[in-house]
């Protein structure tokens, strides 16, 4: 009898372990059927400035079918890289960005460090504050900002309007918030006892920050790095508001003006111009791709 | 001279008072344990010695000094967490040395220090590994020795062998106080683990509700405790904690546990307790290696006890029999040979020379 009831259970356990399978089964279709689909909707509009930057004005024109190259040609390419004007704004570009970086890193690392560490009256608060001042769109700013760069024209005589370098003043508003936030969540997820033991073997505020938070929490901080050097290189409104004169623009704004003269478009080299122009991003992803996401979910658990 | 002594300290959490004025003096060299349920306030106290918390009110002195307003690092204090806390981009060597660097020791006297307390360690061949390449006790003794090497006047522990499973607590244990023996250092030591705290400790201090109950010995902790909570704290299996009432019948005194049992005060007790002889909230301590089988010869002082038996516990040297008294679950310690099964009447013996007689309103030992 005991006999019976033992095979009875095993088949049953046999059953329940298939049935599990299948469903794990089920939802791996599920997860590849939906990543393609995904996959295919992002990448086809790079694959199609991809064929497009390898035709010559005369095929883009013509009525043929636009997903193939019949007379493949590098002459956008060699226009571009041949014409001062674009490689200025990809110098420019690749300043403003790096300016960018490196001042939102200076304010975002020691300020999450305050506020996530240092208790003092209103932190909490001041924290959540930085986050709300991200939350406002800068479709909202750039009129208020006309003002204020006005304004400080009339007392101090800086004049602010049509020079690339102003970007980097005004990118970090947009950057140092959130990647203030991201560092916040990444510091919080750091153990209390480390800064104590730290303070304890004689570390100072500023020892603890350099030798123990930074080396602990590289994840996060190169994923704010990232975000901000996204934020800086892509940015199409602030350029478009404020600089105007063609040595001054930045990549995003050069492409539209410059290469859109009246209602004639230039499709190949705009094809080209925004394909080169997304390399450097695309290379930062590429080789940090893992602490990119290493940084976002330690901030999301803990933020 | 490394003594560190508590001047009615206080400590309040908005308002919330966690310590709430204790006095101790731990004099130098010695292992000082700290033990007591979470939020007793042993930890916060731990953390007051450390500087780590800011003190409400009384003081800390560490050797000569008063160091309420003295940073941690300059009080000459290392302090083991329960977590370790080792810097995990940093490798053994460096975590080791990490507090020495700061200070800005001469490289080969940074050297000796580190390689002297890898030796004391058994760490010598693990110095270039990084913290996640270790195992649970190889981190503690990391940790350990992050606080030998800055060589200090007082060494703090806050429960060091929570995290590790139970064999390697006992092996730690071990090897801590092989550690104390061989560099003598005064040591205060945080546990909620009472079998930690009497085998590590040369006085314990067992605290609870933010007081301290009792300072001691082991020994002293165990023969003789000063309060219910301490008697109830200390041992393992507990001491059984019956009701009972005293009273006194033609010069002799006896307890009362309920309607038909009755047990003789020993002779030697009957004069510390003749002043409460007809008090009826009394409680009778007595611990479970004080109830044992039935012996065909007893001494003055043990009386037998009718019970029923309701669970037996072999466990090998000895057996554990659980039965019900006057309300209270008791526990006596019997022979493994001696014949006691669930479910049955027997006849066990009390030895009442060990008992404790306590006041129920005051808490007290009387």
């Amino acid at each position: 009898m005991a006999a019976v009831v033992g095979t009875g259970q095993a088949e049953h356990a046999a059953l329940r372990q298939g049935s599990m399978r299948r469903d794990r089964r089920r939802a791996l279709y599920w997860s590849y059927f939906f990543l393609v689909l995904f996959a295919v909707f992002f990448l086809t509009p790079p694959i199609y400035m991809f064929i497009t930057s390898l035709k010559s004005s005369a095929e883009v024109g013509a009525v043929t079918n636009p997903w193939w190259v019949y007379q493949p040609t590098l002459e956008n390419y060699f226009a571009l890289l041949t014409s001062g004007q674009y490689l200025t704004f990809f110098r420019n570009s690749a300043i403003v960005s790096l300016a960018v970086v490196t001042i939102t890193m200076l304010i975002s690392i020691p300020a999450a460090f305050a506020l996530s560490r240092m208790r003092f009256w209103g932190s909490a608060a001041l924290g959540t504050g930085v986050f709300l001042t991200y939350l406002i769109p800068e479709t909202l700013l750039f009129i208020p900002l006309f003002k204020i760069f006005a304004f400080i024209q009339d007392w101090t005589g800086i004049e602010l309007m049509n020079h690339y370098w102003v970007l980097i003043v005004i990118y970090p508003t947009l950057t140092v918030p959130f990647c203030t936030w991201i560092m916040i969540g990444y510091f919080a997820s750091i153990p209390k006892e480390l800064d104590e033991a730290a303070l304890i073997d004689g570390a100072g505020y500023l020892q603890t920050l350099t030798k123990i938070f930074i080396p602990v929490a590289l994840p996060g901080i190169i994923a704010a790095t990232i975000f901000a050097f996204t934020v800086s290189w892509a940015d199409f409104l602030y350029p478009m508001a404020f600089t105007t004169s063609a040595d001054q623009l930045v990549l995003p704004a050069g492409i539209v003006t410059t290469l859109i003269r009246g209602d004639v478009y230039a499709w190949g080299q705009i094809m080209t111009a925004a394909l080169l122009g997304a390399l450097p991003p695309l290379l930062i992803y590429a080789f940090l791709m893992d602490y990119y996401i290493a940084g976002l979910t330690a901030g999301a658990t803990k933020g | 001279m490394s003594q560190v002594n508590l001047r009615r300290l206080v400590k309040h959490y908005d308002g919330t008072p966690a310590v709430r004025g204790i006095d101790l003096d731990i004099p130098d060299k010695q292992f000082v344990v700290l033990v007591g349920p979470s939020g007793c306030g042993k930890t916060t106290t731990l953390r007051m010695i450390a500087g780590l918390e800011d003190v409400t009110d009384g003081e800390v002195v560490i050797g000569d000094a008063v160091v309420n307003d003295v940073p941690p690092k300059d009080r000459d204090i290392a302090m083991v967490f329960q977590n370790y806390a080792l810097y995990p981009h940093m490798t053994v060597h460096e975590n080791m040395s990490f507090g020495l660097r700061l200070k800005k020791l001469p490289k080969d006297e940074i050297a000796r220090r580190v390689n002297n307390a890898a030796r004391i360690l058994g760490l010598s061949e693990l110095l270039n590994r990084k913290p996640k390449q270790l195992s649970g006790g190889q981190r503690q003794r990391v940790a350990m020795g992050r606080a030998i090497v800055r060589d200090p006047k007082v060494f703090l522990f806050d429960e060091p062998l929570s995290n590790l499973d139970a064999k390697l607590r006992v092996q730690m244990r071990t090897e801590i106080k092989k550690i104390h023996q061989k560099v003598r250092t005064t040591t205060v030591y945080v546990t909620h683990d009472q079998i930690e705290a009497m085998t590590l400790a040369d006085r314990v201090v067992v605290m609870n509700a933010g007081l301290i109950e009792q300072v001691g010995t082991p020994h002293e902790l165990y023969h003789s405790p000063a309060t219910l909570f301490v008697a109830g704290f200390i041992g393992s299996p507990a001491m059984n904690i019956m009701r009972c009432g005293l009273e006194e019948t033609a010069g002799a005194l006896r307890l009362r546990l309920h309607g038909d049992i009755s047990l003789p005060v020993p002779q030697e007790r009957v004069a510390r307790y003749r002043a409460h002889a007809g008090k009826e909230r009394l409680l009778l301590g007595l611990r479970p290696e004080h109830l044992t089988e039935m012996r065909s010869h007893t001494l003055p002082g043990q009386s037998a006890v009718d019970v029923s038996v309701e669970v037996t516990e072999p466990m090998g040297m000895e057996t554990l029999v659980f039965f019900s008294l006057n309300g209270a679950e008791v526990c006596a310690r019997t022979d493994p040979t001696a014949d006691l099964q669930a479910g049955k009447r027997a006849q066990l013996l009390a030895d009442l020379r060990y008992m404790h007689l306590i006041d129920e309103a005051s808490g007290r030992v009387l």
